[in-house]
Order: structure tokens, then C-alpha cells, then sequence
């Protein structure tokens, strides 16, 4: 069986069947979450997916970094669970404070929904490192409120870490500062991206199969770990062996 | 104090408003007749806007009646028209149910929210019928586009149809943008939703079983929209009015999509008798249909309404259009279930009536009667008018005026010179401007979406199993000769429905007309829909719902007659979709005839802003010979690319094609007919295709065999659109041309 990846669904979420058949293709088993549940289902790692939580009221996800499933998820993702926002859980990452910055109304005004070029420039994440560094993909992107904004140091900070993930190509499409379309937190367990990776895994819905690789990445990176418990378990059931013969 | 059936049958002479209400003095005489008393104002208000030209189809539903009566012998049709929405068959247990409606006045008042509720209200009718919405479509049209008034309607109404359907996640897949002075003043905004379920799921709008409770569930009652449907849609702007703002409902799309999924559960789980949405004349029209589908009475505590607005009158309360309401029949053992799930979802439900054996639909307000009504004369026995009908005293001299004598372009460069004019005029810019802010991604299974000539959605990921849509008017042919422009809007839905390779199945319509009392507008009305009636029958495609919208006018002058036709098709595998880009080094192939066919035609439209003549000549046997073709061309693989031939002739088919392929193309005309005529005529039944380069010839054996006229035309390849012996344009250039016209205007 493959890795467990959580989808939650708040009310609101619209691309949560979307981001679960992505990790189906990708080769993982989806696991429904709800907002109101306060435990994560054993699940390896969550995806917060795009949609209007809360119909966007107050401010893009300021109501659903409030509901119980946030609680584990900000508890777990300290402890290195990977975390995938993509577009309003994106916006809910940031109002959760695990991803610095915000987003803000498109500098355009509108809502746009686009075929966008886009440059993977870390690889460095768990979410990403099925790429090629400098990678260029096509994801559609989809948003009223797109706009990447944080004080200069802060940018600065993260262009200095690695942690601007991808970079939107050509013109910016809704004035994110520097371009920027997705960012990592300090470890590359938490990732945040305005585009919908889970809209481009096959090319009969969507403009290629690009997407996929930010999946692919995880289960990867959920495979390796695995390998790695599961050695590391035998080696302390033989210590504990060891312990007993002793006594 | 409140006016009950009581204080109604004690004061008989008390002077009603019954005028302001929009009913006419015979018709409050009748409703007196009904009830052997003077209504009292709560029963007024139910009638007055049940009995709505926009409730009732008084003065449609005459003409209407061809639909069932000519409908093709079909076992596709599992519900047909009368109900919510109508219900198609389309194989291994799935059917689809598909409506379109108009939103058109309440769009003109406030762009936004008139749009944004346009979506939400057809929606609802899908969920009523038991199926989960999966995408929308959205046929629009404005004035002139640099008048001032289309400036300030049409930002508004792009993002409320964005703003709603985006945040409910339905993709938007299609639909239409068109500009012509007859809509000044008075926008057409028509919006389409289908819907996928299984057979077995279907729910109707009944309210049987005495004992039964009555639900409604969803948003709070508001002072929105009262009186939206008797003041707004059946009577004609007029300036000299106040202002109609109040009666606009205002949207949330956040509580409709966590309705939609708090009515799936609830469908999933079986625990409605029957349900139906609030929609125009609110509770009056839920309860009345309800009751009057149903096996009995119903009894309701008027009270009980969850209210926003603690001070609204009962009588408001009945009228009331706020948006994202359903009402559900529910049996007494369910309720807990039932209340539940909604409880789950945070929807406010709450059990206001009764299903009863009494044959009357009662309304109780703190313990009085204040309605006492038999149903189906509120929902179903409303006034029929068969209204005086004259063709229009300008017909002859219209249809006289022929564009024969326009001056037309005959040199390379002149005819080069028009198709850059052509590619970035208003109608055939691109409408990247629009779609953009459109989400089409979402849901996973949009195969198909702008600017291919339908739009598709896969339905079963398994087989593969999917269906495509397209919807087409056109109000110049229409205005030319609306017996045939009705035939020209189907005709061209179910051509872009079979390029798209699924097989057409069936027919929604909106009608979007003047006046009804205006003998000339019922006359095109009549003609229209007897027009459409029997091309549905020639082409075996049913009607099976759809919405007419009259009192299109301002002032005297009526908006060019607009049937607009949603054609649903069925295709057994997406991945056999025929796309419209075409790839380098395949052959270019136009099947159809081309005749010297110019009146209504974009060409005479936008160049000469001539409107007259006759439309192109109706050729359903050949539309359906063309689509046979085309079907079967997708089935087996050999078609790679296709685009119909329609508005602004095969030169805008050329450019879209070039557009989409991001590649030039290499073409020929044929030989013996004028370069103008091949290249900008209307004629129908026509499409362009590309070919592998070695399956030509047996393509052509095959479109001889079934009757359909092929002509090579050229190949796919190079950075040019280049006409042979006449003109070459750079498919850069044809990019810049098509992309600048709508962000120019509208920013």
C-alpha cells in the first residue's frame, strides 16, 4: 500500500476530489479529512486544497486556520509532515503562520484562470524533488486573490534559504512581488503554491501532466522515510532484545 | 394588522392593489371567482406572482405545446418538460439533466448580483432533480460594445457569472459573447447548468403522503427579491418609474455550494419524498407546486420561516426571492436523518408544513388562516392568452433590403484588409477576456472548453463515458425571418455538438423576446417556436425543458427576436474527442456547400452595419448527413482537428484554427466560386477538418458515401495564414489582432 496522503475538505473546498485523484494517479491512497475532525487518520501527510473555505468571508482562509483538523496539522507539520497548500490552502498556511507572508486581490482586479508557465527553482522540498532544478512546467493557475506579498526582508530571506519554490514565466500574472508562486518553510516540509498542480496530471483535462510531479515527490520522499523507520525499528527491537538477554 | 381569510370573507368591498402587483382587473376577477371571496393580501401575493408572465407562461404556453406535441419518438427522455428540468438518458444507468435560463433584467438593474443569482437559480433546478451539478455555460449579449451602458453592465455581469459559478466549482465550459445595438439597454443573460445522476436517483418536485413533513432548508427568508418576479420580469422598463433596485436578490455562493453537497447526502441517503427549489416567487411557488404535483393538501406555518429581517410581512415573506432556499418533503421517521445531515453542513432547516389529505394549500400566521387556496390554481390553472400576432408592418422592406448590393472586396489586399477588420471585431475577437475569469479546470473532467465549438465533461472516469454542450443564437437571422432563425440557432448548436464528435440527444431553449402584448413580437415569438418545434423533429432531437423570457424592450423597440438552443450530446468515450487544434503536416478538408448567402452575416454586420435580406437557407438534412459524418469521423480515429463554419464564414474558421493550432495553414479555394462568397458566406452544414495526410483519399470515398460535399483545402504548417493567390497574414499577427479588441474596451 502506498503512502496515505489526508485531503481536508472544509466547507467551501471545491478542488478536494481533484487534489485526491492527483495522489491516486501519482500512486498514493487519498484519505478524505474533514475540518471537524480533530485527529488526522494516521495519514503521512495533508493536503489543504483550493476552493472558497468559508466563501473567502473576512479574509482568504482566516475562518478555516481556526477549524479542529488545523490543530494536529500545525502540531504534525512541526514535526516534519509534509504539507502541501495549494491556492486558498496556500492562503490558509499563511494565515496559519506556517509560511510567511500573505495573499493579496490580483493587481488586475479579476479573477484569471490561465495555462501558466512556471520555473521550478527549488528541489530542495519534499513536494518538489521530482523536478530537475530550473525546471520550466505549465500548471493552470486560478485566483481572485494571487498576489504574493511580504516586506523585503522577509523576501529576502527567502530567496537567500532556497524556499521561493516556484516562479511564475513571462508576464506576472497577478503581481505577486518578485514573481513568486510558491514558497517552502525553513525545513521543505510545508509548501505553499498559488497554481493547481492537482489540474495538470493528465492531458485530457488539463494542459499536461506537469503537475503530477509535485505528488510523484512526496511519495517518494514518504517512501524513503519509510524504508528508513523501518530499518531503524528492526535495530531498536534488537536493542530491546539485547536488554531483556541481559537482565 | 393582518389581512386573514376570515377578515377576506367579512369585508368583500376592501379596494385591492391587485394592479401594482402587476395582475390585470379579469385576472383578480378570476382569482375572486376561485375563491367565492376577495382574496385575502397574502393569497393576492401568491396569485399575483404565480400568475406572472415569468411563473405562468400565459402568454408562451400556446406556442409551446408543438414542443411535446412534434417531439421526436425518443426512449432517451426519462423526464420531460414540466418539471424542474428535464432528464436524458445517456446509457450504462447515468443520465444528465440540462437547463437553460434567462437572468436578463435583474442583470441590467445590478450587473452582478443579476448574473451571480442567474447562476445560482439554474443551478438549483438541477440539484432539485436529484443530480450533482457539474458545469455551466453562460450565452450572453450587450449593446453596441463602446456604448456606455455596455461599459457598465458587462464587467459586472462577466464577474458576477465568474464570482458565483467559480465559487461553487462548477466549471464553466462554454457559452457565448455578442454584441448588437438591439440589446442596448437591455442585456441578454442566460445561463446554463448540467447535471449527472443515476437513473435510480431521480427526485421530482411532489408533495405526497399525508403525515408528511415539509422542510425548508438553506438560507434565512430576506426582503431580497420581493416582488422580483411580477415587477421586474413581466413588465418593460419604463424611466419614468422608480428605481427597481430593491427587487434584485443578492447571492451567496458559499451557502449554495455547501448546500448542493448538503442535498447529495441527503440524496444519497433517500430521505426526501420530493424536493424544489426557491427560486422565482419563493415560498409561494415552492409550496404551490408542491402541493399541487402532489396527492393531496398542504398545510403550512407561515411563522416557522427562519427570517433575517424579523419586521417582513407574511405576505413578504411568501413573495420573497432569497437566493440558496430549498424545500423538502420528507417522511416523519427521516426528519432526524434529514435534520442531521444539514446539521452537519451548518444548514439551517426547519419543518414549516404538512402534507395533508385536504386538497387545499392552507397558510397559517400565528394561529390565523391567512391562505386558503386550491393549489393548482396558483401553480398549474394559472390565465392562458392566446395574444394577437402581426407580422411586423417592416417585414417585407427588411427581408427587400438585400446585402447583394454591399459593396464587397475582391483583391488580395482589400480581402485581406477585411479579414484583419473581421478577426478583431467585437462578435469574433477572441473572448479570452471573458473566459479567463472563468474557472474550467475545476471538478478534473473538462475535456472540452473555450474556445472549442462545445463544450465537454467526462461523466464516468471509468468508461470513459462523457457528454458535450453548445448553445447558439442568433438574433439578425431571427429578426430576418424568426421561423428560420430558430431552425439556424439548432441547427448550429447540434453542428458544434457532433465537431466536438458526440451524438446530439437533446434540447434546452431560452426564448428571449419583446413584448408579448405587442402583436409583431407575439408573431415572431409564434414563428420561432413553431420553426424550432420542427427542425427538433427533422433533426430527432427533443425538447426537454427551458425558460422564455419576454418584455426584452425598452421602451417601444423590442431586442431583436434571441432563441437561444442548448443542444446536449453523448459520446461513449472523451478520448475520442475531436479537438480543435490541428498539428503540422496534416490536410485541411471543407465538407458543405458554399452559397452566395450574405443576409444577417457578420461580414454585412460589421463592415457595412447592414441588417437585411434573408437568413442562409435552412438545410436540416444536410446538418444531420454532416453530423452522421462527423460522429463517426471521431469514433474511428480519423479525424484530428475540426471547426464548424458559422458567424464571419470559413476566413474566421480559418484564423480560429490557425489560433488554436499556434501554426499557420496553407490553403486553397475552390476553384469556380468567388474568393469573397467562399470565404465569408454563412452557409450552414458546413465544417472544416484536418486529416492525416495519408487517409485523404479514403475520407473523401467515405464523405461521398454519406452525401456529404469534401474539398481539400489546404495543409496544416508554417507561421502564416496563407490564402493562395490572394493574401498571407502571419499567424502572429492574426494573434494581436484577435487578443486586443475585448481588454481594450472593457480593461
Amino acid at each position: 500500500m502506498g503512502p496515505r496522503i489526508g485531503v481536508v475538505t472544509f466547507p467551501g473546498s471545491l478542488d478536494d476530489r481533484d487534489a485526491a485523484r492527483a495522489v491516486r494517479l501519482a500512486g498514493g491512497e487519498a484519505v478524505a479529512l474533514w475540518h471537524g475532525d480533530e485527529d488526522l487518520r494516521g495519514v503521512d501527510a495533508v493536503v489543504l486544497p483550493g476552493g472558497f473555505s468559508y466563501g473567502d468571508y473576512l479574509r482568504c482562509g482566516a475562518i478555516a486556520r481556526f477549524t479542529p483538523v488545523m490543530g494536529p496539522v500545525l502540531e504534525r507539520a512541526a514535526d516534519g509532515m509534509p504539507v502541501l497548500g495549494i491556492c486558498n490552502g496556500f492562503q490558509v498556511l499563511c494565515e496559519a503562520h506556517l509560511l510567511p507572508g500573505a495573499l493579496i486581490r490580483n493587481d488586475h482586479r479579476k479573477f484569471n484562470c490561465v495555462d501558466q508557465a512556471l520555473r521550478v527553482e527549488s528541489t530542495d522540498t519534499v513536494w518538489t524533488n521530482a523536478f530537475a532544478s530550473g525546471q520550466d512546467i505549465v500548471v493552470p493557475l486560478k485566483n481572485g486573490e494571487g498576489g504574493y506579498v511580504a516586506d523585503d526582508a522577509t523576501l529576502d530571506r527567502l530567496e537567500g534559504e532556497g524556499r521561493v519554490v516556484v516562479r511564475y514565466v513571462g508576464d506576472n500574472p497577478n503581481g505577486s512581488y518578485r514573481g513568486i508562486a510558491g514558497i517552502a518553510n525553513e525545513r521543505g516540509n510545508v509548501v505553499g503554491l498559488m497554481p493547481h498542480p492537482e489540474h495538470a496530471v493528465a492531458s485530457l483535462t488539463g494542459p499536461g501532466t506537469d503537475g503530477l510531479g509535485f505528488f510523484a515527490s512526496v511519495l517518494t520522499a514518504l517512501l524513503h522515510d519509510r524504508e528508513w523507520e523501518t530499518t531503524r525499528k528492526a535495530t531498536d527491537f534488537t536493542h530491546d532484545h539485547e536488554t531483556v538477554a541481559r537482565a | 394588522m393582518i389581512d386573514t381569510v376570515k377578515n377576506a370573507e367579512a369585508t368583500p368591498e376592501v379596494s385591492q392593489p391587485f394592479a401594482e402587483l402587476g395582475l390585470k382587473a379579469e385576472e383578480y376577477q378570476r382569482i375572486r371567482e376561485i375563491l367565492g371571496r376577495r382574496p385575502s393580501s397574502a393569497e393576492l401575493a401568491m396569485y399575483s406572482v404565480m400568475w406572472s408572465e415569468h411563473c405562468s407562461y400565459k402568454s408562451s404556453k400556446v406556442h409551446l405545446r408543438q414542443f411535446g406535441e412534434k417531439a421526436p419518438k425518443t426512449d432517451a427522455l426519462l423526464v420531460g418538460m414540466g418539471e424542474n428540468a428535464g432528464v436524458v438518458d445517456i446509457g450504462d444507468g447515468w443520465a444528465v439533466t440540462f437547463k437553460v435560463e434567462s437572468h436578463n433584467h435583474p442583470s441590467y438593474v445590478e450587473p452582478y448580483q443579476g448574473a451571480a443569482t442567474g447562476i445560482g437559480g439554474i443551478v438549483r433546478d438541477i440539484i432539485s432533480m436529484g443530480a450533482r451539478p457539474v458545469a455551466v455555460m453562460d450565452p450572453l449579449r450587450f449593446g453596441p460594445a463602446d456604448a456606455p451602458d455596455t461599459r457598465r453592465v458587462l464587467p459586472g455581469i462577466v464577474a458576477g457569472v465568474g464570482g458565483y459559478g467559480n465559487c461553487l466549482g462548477l466549471p464553466n465550459i462554454g457559452g457565448e459573447v455578442a454584441f448588437d445595438p438591439s440589446y442596448a439597454g437591455n442585456p441578454l443573460v442566460n445561463a446554463l447548468c448540467v447535471g449527472v445522476l443515476r437513473h435510480g436517483d431521480i427526485k421530482l418536485a411532489h408533495a405526497s403522503g399525508a403525515g408528511n413533513l415539509v422542510v425548508l432548508f438553506g438560507a434565512r427568508t430576506g426582503g431580497d427579491g420581493i416582488g422580483g418576479v411580477s415587477v421586474l420580469a413581466s413588465e418593460t422598463f419604463d424611466d419614468a418609474k422608480p428605481s427597481k433596485r430593491p427587487a434584485v436578490q443578492v447571492g451567496d455562493p458559499f451557502m449554495e455550494k455547501v448546500l448542493i453537497e448538503c442535498c447529495l447526502e441527503i440524496f444519497a441517503a433517500d430521505l426526501v419524498v420530493g424536493i424544489q427549489d426557491l427560486g422565482g416567487a419563493g415560498l409561494s411557488c415552492a409550496t404551490s407546486e408542491l402541493a399541487s404535483n402532489g396527492d393531496g393538501g398542504m398545510h403550512v406555518w407561515l411563522d416557522r420561516v427562519p427570517l433575517r429581517d424579523a419586521t417582513l410581512r407574511p405576505e413578504e415573506i411568501l413573495m420573497s426571492e432569497s437566493q440558496e432556499r430549498m424545500c423538502a418533503v420528507v417522511e416523519p421517521e427521516k426528519l432526524d436523518d434529514f435534520l442531521g445531515i444539514c446539521s452537519k453542513w451548518d444548514v439551517t432547516a426547519t419543518v414549516i408544513g404538512e402534507v395533508n389529505e385536504s386538497d387545499r394549500l392552507t397558510v397559517e400566521w400565528h394561529g390565523e388562516v391567512i391562505c386558503d387556496v386550491p393549489p393548482r390554481t396558483v401553480a398549474h390553472e394559472g390565465p392562458v392568452y392566446e395574444r394577437p400576432m402581426a407580422r411586423p408592418p417592416d417585414q417585407d422592406a427588411l427581408q427587400a433590403s438585400d446585402p447583394t448590393s454591399l459593396p464587397r472586396p475582391s483583391t488580395g489586399d482589400e480581402l485581406r484588409a477585411t479579414l484583419l477588420q473581421m478577426v478583431a471585431s467585437p462578435n469574433l475577437s477572441s473572448r479570452s477576456w471573458v473566459t479567463d475569469q472563468y474557472d474550467r479546470y475545476v471538478l478534473g473532467s473538462t475535456v472540452l472548453a473555450q474556445p472549442a465549438d462545445a463544450g465537454m465533461v467526462r461523466v464516468d472516469e471509468g468508461s470513459g463515458l462523457g457528454v458535450a454542450l453548445a448553445t447558439d443564437g442568433n438574433g439578425r437571422y431571427t429578426r430576418l425571418d424568426p421561423y428560420a432563425g430558430a431552425q439556424l440557432a439548432l441547427s448550429e448548436a447540434y453542428r458544434n455538438v457532433a465537431v466536438s464528435g458526440a451524438e446530439p440527444l437533446a434540447v434546452t431553449n431560452c426564448l428571449n423576446f419583446g413584448s408579448p402584448e405587442d402583436p409583431a413580437v407575439m408573431w415572431q415569438f409564434a414563428e420561432a417556436c413553431r420553426g424550432l418545434a420542427d427542425a427538433c423533429l427533422k433533426l430527432g432531437v427533443p425538447v426537454t425543458g427551458g425558460n422564455v423570457s419576454f418584455y426584452n424592450q425598452t421602451g417601444e423597440v423590442a431586442i431583436n427576436p434571441t432563441p437561444v438552443v442548448g443542444v446536449l450530446g453523448v459520446i461513449g468515450d472523451v478520448t475520442r474527442r475531436t479537438p480543435l487544434a490541428s498539428a503540422a503536416g496534416q490536410v485541411l478538408v471543407l465538407l458543405g456547400e458554399t452559397r452566395d448567402e450574405f443576409g444577417g452575416s457578420e461580414w454585412a454586420h460589421e463592415m457595412h452595419g447592414h441588417l437585411g435580406g434573408l437568413p442562409p437557407r435552412v438545410d436540416l438534412g444536410a446538418e444531420r448527413r454532416l453530423a452522421r459524418l462527423l460522429v463517426a469521423g471521431s469514433r474511428d480515429g480519423v479525424l484530428r482537428a475540426a471547426h464548424d463554419v458559422s458567424d464571419g464564414g470559413l476566413a474566421q474558421t480559418l484564423v480560429e484554427l490557425a489560433l488554436a493550432a499556434r501554426t499557420g495553414l496553407r490553403v486553397r479555394l475552390p476553384e469556380g466560386v468567388d474568393p469573397f462568397v467562399a470565404l465569408y458566406a454563412e452557409s450552414v452544414a458546413r465544417a472544416v477538418v484536418a486529416v492525416a495526410a495519408d487517409a485523404v483519399e479514403s475520407f473523401l470515398t467515405g464523405c461521398a458515401d454519406g452525401g456529404v460535399p469534401a474539398a481539400v483545402l489546404g495543409e496544416v504548417g508554417g507561421v502564416t495564414l496563407d490564402v493562395e493567390g490572394l493574401f498571407t497574414v502571419a499567424v502572429s499577427e492574426l494573434r494581436t489582432a484577435a487578443d486586443a479588441t475585448l481588454p481594450a474596451l472593457f480593461g
